[in-house]
């Protein structure tokens, strides 16, 4: 069970949260070709070990914030904005 | 190979079962084999198994970083089935639940395919437009399938919760009657000893660190035991596609979730076929032993942990309860997770890689045990031929670019 740390609400049960899936992920240029289309909508880092993903205070807030998370362990390590960018962790 | 047989089974009571063969030599790895199958799962022995029996390539080593059948093919549900809407993977899993059919034989090992029916339950009248749409795309594509209402659902398994205010009411559903369960591990095992017969090296505890790839193309792969040599290697990893793809210097359109499924302690007889239900989240069967074998959708966010968390335990175990009321009070034995490799398209990711030698068999998402029969012949005549089998032609990778999806995601009963 993750306890996940809501920039508005504070520590909050799994539940209350749904996971969009990888973050930093940017939209090509208007004229792209085929495979950094596919690139852009189908193929993913899919790590194991330190992930960075968007999560949603779906039954709270409603907030987007982006996690750092360990997808071998399910460790959280770090919470930020959805603007910011991926930070740095040791 | 000595068979296994009535006789063998009562000549080795007489000596007190003290004498029975290995099943599989534990072989030395050699420097170089002629193909490497990365990955001792179903799908990666029953790839070994066909290379030696229908294309007579006998120069073959499975490497597996654990025990074979540790990862996927011993943590499924054991359901086998063809209920597919789109004829591409009609005709691929057809081929598969074929192949189970004749697989205890063919083997000459107990795979317990038990055809007991696989049944899909509807809710709502927005569920029966859609399965009379589903069965009928099945028909169509040479698949059995019958439309059940709700007596007929009902002769089948009577237990459900069928009072007036049911939550979810059961209208009717529709069974594949040639859909039904297998013992997983034996399916592994089976393979293993008939490749192993055909003089395929089975190495376990063996994990692949690398490869060596040359201008062209893939020539070893670097183990925890030393390196070997490979002419040509097949990829059948499941959720670790992605991290052996990272090793080869491409990506995949994959995301690893874990699966969950339990059994219950065993109870008497209360269930004959496989029941699903799409909308409640849950398919349940009853194993010879009794116990009830249950799983539902993927744990909600990516995971490599092969554990699952709580929450799902809940949503499942409650949509049990919903259906089967009777159940309220049973105690849960086992609970696991697999890690299952997820594409957006919910169809397998399957043949040539950008790597020249190198072939993936990945892509399964919740469904790969089912595959393995077929998933085995098809990667075994990709590598053995270098082109794709029809049946797996439109699964390639290049989809992705071309757009040619075969969105079984959208089409198939569960989330997966």
């Amino acid at each position: 069970m993750l306890l996940i740390d809501c920039p508005h609400c504070g520590l909050r049960d799994e539940v209350e949260f749904v996971c969009g899936g990888e973050s930093h992920i940017l939209r090509p240029d208007i004229v792209a070709s085929d495979a950094d289309w596919a690139d852009y909508l189908f193929i993913r880092d899919n790590p194991k070990g330190l992930t960075f993903e968007r999560w949603q205070h779906g039954f709270g807030c409603g907030a987007w914030f982006n996690v750092a998370r360990c997808t071998a362990t399910h460790e959280i390590q770090g919470v930020y904005g959805m603007t910011e960018p991926r930070p740095v962790l040791p | 190979m000595s068979r296994y047989s009535l006789f063998s089974l009562a000549r080795n009571a007489l000596s007190g079962h003290r004498h029975w063969p290995q099943a599989w030599r534990s072989p030395e790895p050699k420097p170089r084999y002629a193909v490497v199958i990365v990955g001792g799962g179903g799908h990666g022995l029953a790839t070994a198994y066909y290379l030696a029996r229908n294309h007579g390539i006998r120069d073959v080593a499975v490497i597996e970083k654990g025990w074979i059948g540790g990862g996927n093919t011993g943590r499924n549900t054991t359901v086998v089935r063809s209920n597919y809407l789109f004829p591409e993977s009609a005709r691929f899993y057809d081929h598969s639940v074929r192949l189970y059919e004749g697989l205890s034989k063919e083997l000459n090992f107990n795979i317990m395919f038990s055809q007991r029916g696989m049944v899909t339950l509807a809710h709502s009248r927005h569920d029966l437009d859609a399965q009379r749409r589903w069965a009928n795309s099945m028909r169509m594509n040479g698949i059995d399938s019958d439309l059940l209402d709700r007596d007929g659902v009902r002769a089948l398994a009577p237990g459900f919760d069928y009072s007036e205010d049911a939550r979810f009411p059961v209208m009717g559903g529709f069974i594949q009657r040639r859909g039904g369960t297998a013992r997983h591990d034996a399916v592994a095992w089976g393979y293993a000893r008939a490749a192993d017969a055909l003089g395929v090296d089975i190495i376990q505890n063996c994990e692949v660190t690398g490869f060596d790839v040359g201008a062209d193309g893939v020539t070893a792969v670097q183990t925890s035991r030393g390196r070997i040599g490979a002419g040509r290697i097949g990829l059948t990893v499941a959720g670790n596609s992605t991290l052996l793809a990272n090793k080869l210097g491409f990506r995949l359109p994959i995301t690893s979730y874990a699966l969950q499924a339990f059994v219950s302690e065993p109870v008497k007889p209360m269930l004959d076929t496989v029941i699903l239900s799409p909308a409640i989240g849950v398919y349940v069967s009853q194993s010879d032993k009794g116990e009830l074998v249950i799983g539902g959708g993927l744990d909600h966010y990516a995971s490599y942990a092969q554990r699952g968390n709580l929450p799902t335990v809940e949503a499942v175990t409650a949509g049990l309860l919903t259906l089967f009321p009777a159940c309220s009070r049973m105690r849960m034995l086992r609970q696991w997770a697999g890690t299952v490799d997820v594409v957006h398209d919910s169809t397998p990711v399957f043949g040539a890689s950008p790597v020249k030698g190198v072939y993936l068999n990945c892509g399964w998402g919740t469904g790969g045990f089912k595959a393995i029969p077929a998933g085995g012949w098809c990667l075994a005549h990709n590598i053995a031929k270098g082109e794709a089998h029809p049946l797996t032609a439109a699964f390639g990778l290049d989809r992705f670019a071309s757009g040619a999806m075969i969105d079984e995601a959208a089409a198939s009963g569960i989330a997966h």
